[in-house]
């Protein structure tokens, strides 16, 4: 038994048959879709010797349906030409014609009509020739006879540029006897049941070897976000360093804590509408720690813990306003100041991943919400070389060994250092990340001891890959 | 981080050598600068309108130069080379003098009028200045940039400059009625009222921006000679009177604003920058400014301040071992002239009037650090010994997410931000019911307000992928907020899980059955009995989704109390 009634019909024939024969042409004498002689080929193929297919390609012009229909009717301008009366035709009376628009414009240049835009009652359209040949249908219906090499290259591809006609690839096979052909052919297992081991059938049947080039089914499974799956990879690294995860469910923050705790000075860009998103409701914070507001307002207005301070009015009002925190150093500045409440200090190791805002339009390069990756240290005697092997060990983990770091400056971290590594694909140093020292004008109003130092770096976690996996 | 952008050519001139692209970059990022683009007019022109109107425009190689953001001395071809030279020990840092004028000291007289819009501003003389075409580019350049950055777009302070010579003092700083202000301004061939120009300026694209410090105000500042020709509508546009130009030997600049702090360290760096090239380098003339109090104040003020720092507190800071010596050595070539005083371990620091960044011990120890060189600093770990801690809601988060994953639903990741119509209409509740927290200044109607639930994230992420195979099972856990008057800041963020079954069949037995496994997993039974869990139907939300929603923050394992809802 072969694989249906047209395996059994192509085998029957092809033992018949000299030499061999075409799936095209079967496929045509017995009234069937081409593509159930090539299903038949397919699985006859996979029994192995029985037959021998050899795939061929032939190409053929077939008619659109518009071909087909200018076939029959004659081409749009034959018909428009067809339409001008001796006395001549409105032109916007011609326009209105099936054929109108696309047929006027091809008889004016074939120079069968001419419009006459002097007469009295708009233009007008007249015939130039008594008659014409329309070579339009000529050739599609050559064509349809399917005699399309009868035109010239050149003919063939303006109508096709004019869409009536198409070129069509058929795949069709060249079947012939294999060297095991047979017209008993009996269908080979795929499966192995229960009912064959139990009747002991499996002794005898024949089974199909597994298809090794066919692509596996995937287990269905659900799956984590790929950026959440590298935050993941991030916090174990910091816990693996030793570093205590700080609080940052607050999305909603002060300007206080956002800016001013950070001896951001009021006037800073980065305070701008254009920049930071501000809140309508609730606007304003209600409570601020208003001891340590003062000694903040200090520090900007007038200088303090050894400073010269920013020397402007700072103004209260402006650092109630509420805003959609720009950076999870805001939670840091939070983290620091409850710890300076902690008497006696006691050195610490804080991390943080979560989401920060800035008010930008979205396009391919800006985010308005994107996730923040910060690190913080806070001991006696702390170094900026201290800083730096911290940043190498960090960045030793995630698969990044070259690093070189650049002076820069943030309005909280001084000194302030921005980290590049080197990029093997773009065969450069490129930024990946910034870092510093917490300027004392922003710990030392919090309470912090002062031979505390503070150092502590930033990522952005859309930046980040995936570490590499490491290998046993 | 302010670009400035010299040409290579000329700066090569300025610091007496030529360098390769690598070398000129290796000293930037040594200094802390940033070589961000090689180009050249042409260039710049072709990327913006086309190589159509690139034809013709100067194919001179320039280089644009990121600058920090504090360093205003930077931001000049001027300041540049002088930094880098200095940096190099090619030069030594020069000597700013304010002198006093051999005849009468040129006088700026402000009325009270000005104290409600423009109250502060300052001047100063460039005698003797010899401007070529790149100079008197630079020189205009500067007071862009720093308008752009320190001026807050020329809201504290703007900036003019103008040709003594065409002038007579004293200067008088009014403020008047808009309709009383009428005078040619700069590249204008006829006079026309404050009230007109400030129509005029409306279209255009560089002046448009600074119309809003006044516009709105009764009074505009105003400047007048004694002869009452305008010298300038601060802080819009000067008089076309006292342009400067190539030929113009004595300038006088003033400065006006609302942060005088801030019209000082602009008016400094302005004639330390270009009285480089006055007959008398580096000497800057005096002008007196009077204050509707009567008090009187000479400008500019190029003050020097001493500063005294142990050269122990440096090498603690940076991690490194330098004698006081090399140290003071160090920060000399950050043009800030030391020596060591003292027991031998004070290190006495003179901060110039170029450096205003500097104003705490800390950022002359950054400088002594950039001097040594950044890459040279031996790197060590500190001994900070800590125990580790997850913080509890991600430490949940964590282990949930997991198992959501495990249970075949598929994460995604939204935005925080949405607009008003996702929390509320689209969902069929009123915006009031909803506490959200409102943005004031979104840019775009996606960001009105923050979340006040998951759902719309989930429902739009359906809507990106509705050409994938059915079913979607997706779950966030992330946060939401809403307001609350307990919290310091008006509004407390709650950590959700959202869940949602999408496909031909409703499914309500497969979310109902999510839920189950996340109580099993949260050892929360079912049933009414105490610490067990129910489901009811929500109020409010429309009933034809198979999604769920709740606050894991409130499912505290010892009380057992369970918000979720259907």
């Amino acid at each position: 038994m072969a694989d249906g009634p047209v395996a059994d019909v192509l085998l029957r024939r092809l033992e018949a048959a000299d030499g061999g024969l075409d799936s095209a042409e079967l496929a045509a004498e017995l009234g069937v879709e081409h593509q159930a002689v090539v299903g038949a080929v397919k699985s006859l193929q996979a029994l192995g010797e029985i037959i021998e297919a050899e795939l061929r390609s032939t190409k053929r012009w077939e008619l659109t349906a518009e071909g087909e229909e200018i076939a029959r009717e004659g081409s749009h301008e034959a018909r428009v030409f067809r339409s001008v009366p001796p006395e001549g035709l409105a032109q916007s009376e011609l326009m209105r014609l099936p054929s109108g628009k696309v047929g006027f414009s091809k008889a004016m240049s074939n120079k069968w009509i001419r419009v006459d835009k002097s007469a009295a009652d708009g233009p007008r359209v007249f015939r130039v020739v008594d008659s014409m040949e329309d070579d339009v249908q000529r050739r599609l219906q050559l064509v349809r006879g399917g005699q399309a090499e009868k035109l010239a290259e050149k003919e063939r591809s303006e109508l096709r540029k004019r869409k009536l006609l198409t070129e069509v690839t058929l795949k069709t096979y060249w079947v012939s006897k294999g060297s095991a052909f047979s017209t008993s052919v009996s269908k080979q297992e795929a499966e192995l049941s229960p009912e064959m081991i139990s009747s002991g059938s499996w002794r005898d049947r024949p089974f199909k070897p597994y298809n090794f080039s066919a692509h596996g089914v995937l287990p269905d499974s659900g799956h984590l976000h790929p950026l959440l799956k590298v935050r993941t990879q991030f916090r174990q690294i910091f816990l693996e360093m030793g570093f205590t995860e700080m609080p940052t469910d607050n999305f909603i923050e002060s300007s206080f804590w956002n800016f001013d705790a950070l001896f951001q000075p009021q006037q800073h860009p980065a305070r701008d509408q254009h920049d930071t998103f501000f809140l309508q409701d609730p606007a304003e914070a209600l409570q601020l720690p208003m001891d340590y507001v003062h000694r903040v307002k200090r520090t900007h207005s007038q200088g303090g813990y050894g400073s010269q301070g920013y020397k402007y009015t700072w103004k209260l009002d402006e650092a109630r306003k509420n805003l959609l925190r720009t950076h999870t150093t805001a939670a840091s500045a939070r983290a620091l100041y409850r710890l300076a409440r902690k008497k006696p200090f006691t050195p610490i190791k804080y991390f943080s991943i979560d989401r920060v805002f800035r008010n930008e339009t979205l396009d391919a390069t800006h985010l308005a919400e994107f996730h923040q990756i910060e690190g913080v240290v806070a001991d006696h005697g702390l170094t900026l070389g201290h800083l730096m092997g911290v940043l190498r060990e960090f960045f030793t983990k995630l698969g990044i060994t070259q690093l070189r770091f650049k002076p820069a400056y943030n309005p909280y971290t001084e000194p302030s250092m921005e980290v590049f590594s080197y990029h093997q694909g773009l065969k450069k140093w490129v930024e990946v990340g910034n870092s510093g020292l917490f300027r004392p004008e922003m710990l030392l109003p919090m309470g912090l001891p002062e031979n505390v130092s503070v150092i502590a770096w930033g990522l952005s976690l859309e930046r980040q890959r995936e570490p590499p996996v490491p290998r046993p | 981080m302010p670009t400035v952008s010299v040409k290579r050519d000329l700066l090569f001139k300025a610091l007496g050598r030529t360098y390769t692209d690598e070398e000129f970059d290796e000293l930037c990022f040594e200094f802390g600068l940033e070589l961000d683009e090689i180009t050249s007019e042409k260039e710049i022109i072709s990327k913006e309108q086309g190589d159509k109107k690139a034809e013709g425009a100067s194919d001179v190689v320039l280089y644009k130069i990121d600058v920090p953001a504090n360093r205003y001395d930077l931001l000049c071809l001027e300041g540049l080379v002088r930094g880098l030279q200095v940096f190099k020990e090619r030069i030594k840092a020069p000597l700013y003098k304010r002198v006093m004028p051999n005849g009468e000291i040129q006088k700026l007289i402000i009325t009270e009028e000005t104290a409600k819009i423009r109250p502060y501003a300052v001047a100063a003389v460039l005698r003797n200045i010899k401007f070529t075409k790149d100079r008197y580019d630079s020189f205009i350049e500067l007071q862009e940039k720093l308008h752009q950055n320190i001026c807050r777009k020329r809201a504290l302070v703007a900036i003019g400059a103008h040709d003594l010579d065409s002038l007579s003092g004293p200067f008088t700083f009014t403020a008047k009625r808009p309709s009383d202000i009428k005078f040619k301004p700069l590249s204008k061939t006829k006079e026309y009222t404050a009230c007109e120009l400030m129509n005029i300026y409306k279209t255009d694209n560089h002046l448009k921006h600074y119309l809003h410090i006044i516009e709105n105000k009764p009074l505009y500042p105003v400047i007048y000679d004694s002869n009452g020709v305008i010298l300038s509508m601060p802080p819009i546009i000067n008089g076309n009177h006292s342009k400067i130009t190539l030929n113009t030997r004595n300038v006088f600049i003033e400065c006006t604003g609302t942060d005088f702090t801030k019209a000082k360290i602009v008016l400094d760096i302005i004639v330390t920058m270009f009285s480089e090239y006055c007959e008398n380098q580096f000497t800057v003339e005096a002008a007196e400014v009077v204050f509707p109090n009567g008090k009187s104040y000479t400008f500019p003020e190029l003050a020097y301040r001493k500063e005294m720092v142990r050269a122990d507190l440096i090498n603690k800071k940076v991690g490194i071992r330098e004698t006081p010596e090399n140290l003071a050595k160090l920060l000399t070539r950050m043009c800030l002239k030391s020596e060591v005083i003292g027991d031998g371990n004070q290190i006495e620091i003179e901060i110039p009037p170029t450096r205003a960044d500097i104003i705490h011990a800390c950022d002359i120890v950054e400088d002594a650090a950039i001097a040594y060189g950044y890459n040279n600093i031996q790197m060590t770990l500190p001994k900070t010994y800590t125990i580790a801690n997850q913080f509890p809601l991600n430490k949940l988060t964590e282990l949930l997410r997991h198992d959501m994953a495990a249970a075949g639903f598929t994460e995604a990741l939204t935005f925080a931000l949405c607009s008003q119509e996702d929390i509320a209409d689209k969902l069929g509740v009123d915006i009031s019911a909803t506490k959200a927290v409102h943005i004031s200044n979104p840019k775009t109607a996606e960001f009105q307000v923050a979340r006040t639930t998951l759902l719309p994230g989930l429902l739009k992420t359906i809507a990106a992928n509705r050409k994938m195979p059915l079913p979607l099972k997706l779950f966030e856990i992330s946060d939401i907020v809403v307001k609350d008057s307990s919290r310091d800041v008006g509004a407390r963020n709650y950590r959700h899980l959202c869940a949602v079954y999408y496909n031909k069949n409703p499914g309500f037995e497969i979310i109902h059955g999510l839920l189950d496994r996340i109580m099993q997993l949260l050892d929360v039974p079912p049933g009414e009995k105490k610490g067990g869990y129910v489901i009811k139907a929500s109020e409010g939300r429309r009933q034809c989704l198979s999604s769920l929603e709740g606050s894991i923050e409130k499912l505290k394992m010892g009380q057992r109390t369970c918000p979720n809802s259907l």
